[in-house]
């Protein structure tokens, strides 16, 4: 598929070449061995360092949304469970809350905690997968291996309390579809045991290693300033000192009663830089958090039923008759995660759904990051947000069988004309006197 | 030494310090997998991966100069494999000794590198280019240390009233640790790290693996390079390898075992020979495999700071203590 070149882009590429006669440019991506998906940075490049940086998502749009407003809720719950491979609890976490609000269900307690406990038994496996790309962009590859060797446990577990390593399918509206019974609850505990004692090697391996000190501080910084008014979410706003976290900030699910508080690089006695040697440390604490969490958790679940609806009929008939629109977040390991859904009395399927995944905040902070960077601070900045595009893709404009590129301007007009059709012929003119 | 005498001679060290190299490029594999608690491929993988370059389209980009191009990896697998001839082998003086010397050799082994950069300057990409551009600043940092440690050895042989002291058969028939005083010893162990260190680098293996860095700039130099080319770019570096190693026996561990365990005539030649390679295998596997699995990759500029600053600190230090030895013990 062909790219029309709009008179905006020509004009911004020789605003470039104008402000930097010496740069050449170097393009990253959509297929490039430092990204795992695809995404087109364009860099501009002078000597090693990077003078500007344009960034096209746009290569993975699969039109999830669109395909949930043809199925009925419960089909819908498996496919957002496939929006993201690693954060597939999290989607469904958000959307069970969405729908949950939506169609008024009430979702029994130890549900509640069995949520939490896969959820951040999740955050570990996300957080180890992460470290592990993060030190094979660094060149470090025996850092890799073995951080995904140690991430194996958390897999095993999940597969043991839920049955799969990767797709749980354990959230349902109204409860969850397993419980995690009294059983399980010593393996659990040695898998905990397992991963509290390998922080001192994490310390060790990440924290105090000189090559991975000498690649990571002072690179990729993100300014407290900057990741708030661009809307940073999850360890990266938190690794430039936000305390921002979903489960602290709006907690839901057991987490008012585990008191979660965000993490900065502060609860480590570091001083807060912004940079991805702060994001490893936010990261790493994370996973001691998650642990504490969910041995919490299994001291303080109650007994009692696991879903509102053991009948998947029963729930089914009850998501048809509901109307009413609801909004789910979760704070997922990349960061909050957003699902708004409106239910139609009568319909089976959702009439509109939207999720918005964690990279989309973190896409903006990307630019900051990457200012006056070198070539090679590149592969670890792109991943130091976690950045998942398949999740984040929401749309890709194509007309006559060619992509484009949305400017500003055309987006302001389409959002005026949008507003305009919903205020309807009454508030048109309202709304073009106000200039909104 | 007749000239016929000469060639087998040739053929046989080409011959058998490719297949050393090779041995020597699939166990630095598949240990350093082992090191990373990974099987590794087998011992025979280098060979298959030349074999199936061999049977490769050779593709050259469009925007390439094509016979610069195509002419770096044969300059880089020629280089190579000349300094191969200028290697002392065991207990046996090298096959062209007499015609270069330790200088020669040097310049030798920085063609590859040089080949590798305006191959890379050639190939048009922007990745090549900038690892190209990479490779050279990488040489200039390493070559200074590299050069000292040289100079260093051939300069106390000379003071001793050896000659000619350049020669690599002169440095490897006579070990200077037992010839220098406690001083000497120190200037002599700091060159020998300094070479160490520069080891890495001079086969472009991580930390210092910067020209081609594959989650940076997706292979740099070697981007481009597909099919006869890029095989014989990692013939050169298979070669390279060796001679590095072997350089670095000749000139700061070049004892044999077989006069010390009183082993005569062919036999003790041969177990010279097998001392030799142990020493090679040796000094691949702690300067190169165990170095490449415990860093991550530097930056270009790190690099070169490592290499001008704390090196070469070494390297003169090294040599200043050889040059108060001298002093010392009245040479």
């Amino acid at each position: 598929m062909r790219e029309k070149v709009k008179p905006e882009e020509k004009a911004e590429a020789n605003e470039i070449a104008q402000a930097c006669s010496t740069c050449f440019e170097v393009p990253i991506g959509p297929i490039h061995p430092a990204l795992k998906e695809g995404i087109r940075f364009t860099f501009w490049i002078e000597g090693e360092r990077i003078r500007k940086v344009d960034i096209r998502p746009g290569f993975m749009h699969r039109g999830i949304e669109f395909m949930g407003t043809k199925r009925n809720l419960i089909q819908v719950l498996y496919l957002a469970e496939r929006i993201c491979g690693i954060c597939s609890i999290s989607h469904p976490l958000a959307i069970v809350q969405a729908v949950e609000q939506a169609a008024g269900i009430e979702v029994p307690p130890r549900a509640q905690y069995i949520r939490v406990i896969i959820g951040e038994l999740e955050r570990i496996h996300s957080h180890l997968l992460w470290a592990g790309v993060a030190a094979h962009e660094l060149g470090f590859d025996t850092l890799l291996h073995y951080v995904w060797k140690v991430r194996e446990p958390v897999l095993d577990i999940l597969e043991d309390l839920t049955g799969n390593r990767i797709n749980y399918a354990i959230p349902i509206y109204g409860g969850v579809r397993r419980d995690v019974p009294p059983e399980k609850y010593p393996v659990l505990k040695d898998a905990l045991r397992y991963y509290r004692s390998l922080v001192d090697d994490f310390v060790n391996f990440f924290l105090r290693d000189p090559s991975i000190e000498a690649r990571t501080r002072g690179v990729g910084v993100l300014t407290p300033a900057e990741a708030d008014s661009l809307c940073a979410v999850g360890p990266t706003a938190r690794a430039s000192g936000l305390r921002k976290d979903v489960r602290q900030d709006w907690p839901y699910f057991a987490y008012p009663d585990l008191e979660v508080k965000a993490i900065t690089p502060e609860d480590m006695g570091l001083e807060v830089r912004g940079d991805v040697y702060d994001r490893i440390v936010v990261r790493l604490l994370e996973v001691v958090q998650s642990i504490e969490i969910i041995e919490r958790c299994l001291e303080e679940m109650p007994d009692g039923e696991i879903t509102a609806f053991p009948k998947v009929a029963a729930l089914l008939a009850h998501l048809k008759k509901a109307e009413g629109e609801g909004i789910g977040r979760h704070e997922a390991p990349r960061g909050e995660v957003i699902h708004y859904i409106r239910l139609q009395a009568g319909e089976e399927a959702p009439v509109v759904w939207k999720v918005k995944a964690p990279t989309y905040s973190n896409l903006m902070p990307w630019y900051p990051m990457f200012r006056d960077q070198e070539i090679a601070d590149i592969p670890i900045v792109a991943a130091s947000i976690d950045p998942c595009i398949c999740c984040m893709e929401r749309v890709q404009i194509v007309r006559d069988g060619r992509a484009e590129t949305m400017w500003r301007e055309e987006l302001l007009r389409l959002s005026w004309d949008k507003t305009r059709r919903i205020v309807g012929g009454l508030g048109a003119s309202h709304v073009a006197r106000e200039g909104i | 030494m007749s000239g016929v005498n000469a060639l087998w001679q040739a053929i046989l060290v080409l011959v058998g310090g490719g297949a050393v190299g090779f041995l020597y490029k699939g166990l630095d594999r598949k240990l350093a997998a082992r090191l990373q608690g990974r099987i590794g491929p087998p011992l025979r993988q280098p060979v298959l991966d030349v074999i199936k370059l061999l049977l490769k389209e050779n593709v050259v980009p469009r925007t390439a100069i094509p016979w610069l191009f195509r002419a770096a990896p044969f300059l880089a697998f020629v280089a190579a494999t000349t300094a191969l001839l200028y290697l002392p082998v065991g207990s046996l003086r090298p096959v062209l000794s007499g015609y270069g010397d330790l200088v020669l050799l040097l310049y030798l082994l920085a063609v590859p590198a040089l080949a590798m950069a305006m191959g890379g300057f050639a190939s048009g990409s922007p990745y090549a280019v900038v690892g190209a551009q990479r490779e050279i600043v990488m040489m200039m940092s390493y070559e200074f240390p590299l050069a000292i440690a040289a100079v260093g050895i051939a300069w106390r042989l000379a003071s001793l009233g050896l000659s000619p002291a350049f020669s690599l058969a002169t440095i490897a028939a006579n070990p200077l640790w037992g010839a220098v005083g406690p001083l000497g010893w120190m200037g002599l162990l700091f060159l020998f790290v300094s070479l160490l260190a520069v080891t890495p680098a001079e086969l472009s293996k991580i930390p210092f693996d910067i020209p081609e860095a594959e989650t940076e700039i997706a292979g740099g130099l070697l981007v481009e390079y597909s099919g006869v080319s890029l095989a014989l770019f990692y013939l050169a570096d298979v070669i390279k390898t060796v001679v590095i190693a072997a350089l670095v026996v000749a000139l700061f561990i070049p004892y044999g075992i077989a006069a010390p365990l009183g082993v005569a005539g062919v036999g003790g030649q041969v177990l010279d020979l097998l001392f030799f390679l142990v020493k090679l295998f040796g000094v691949i596997f702690f300067a190169v495999t165990v170095v490449r699995v415990a860093f991550a990759r530097l930056k270009v500029d790190q690099v070169a700071r490592f290499y001008l600053l704390p090196t070469t600190l070494l390297a003169l230090a090294g040599l200043l203590l050889l040059v108060l030895d001298k002093v010392v013990m009245g040479g």
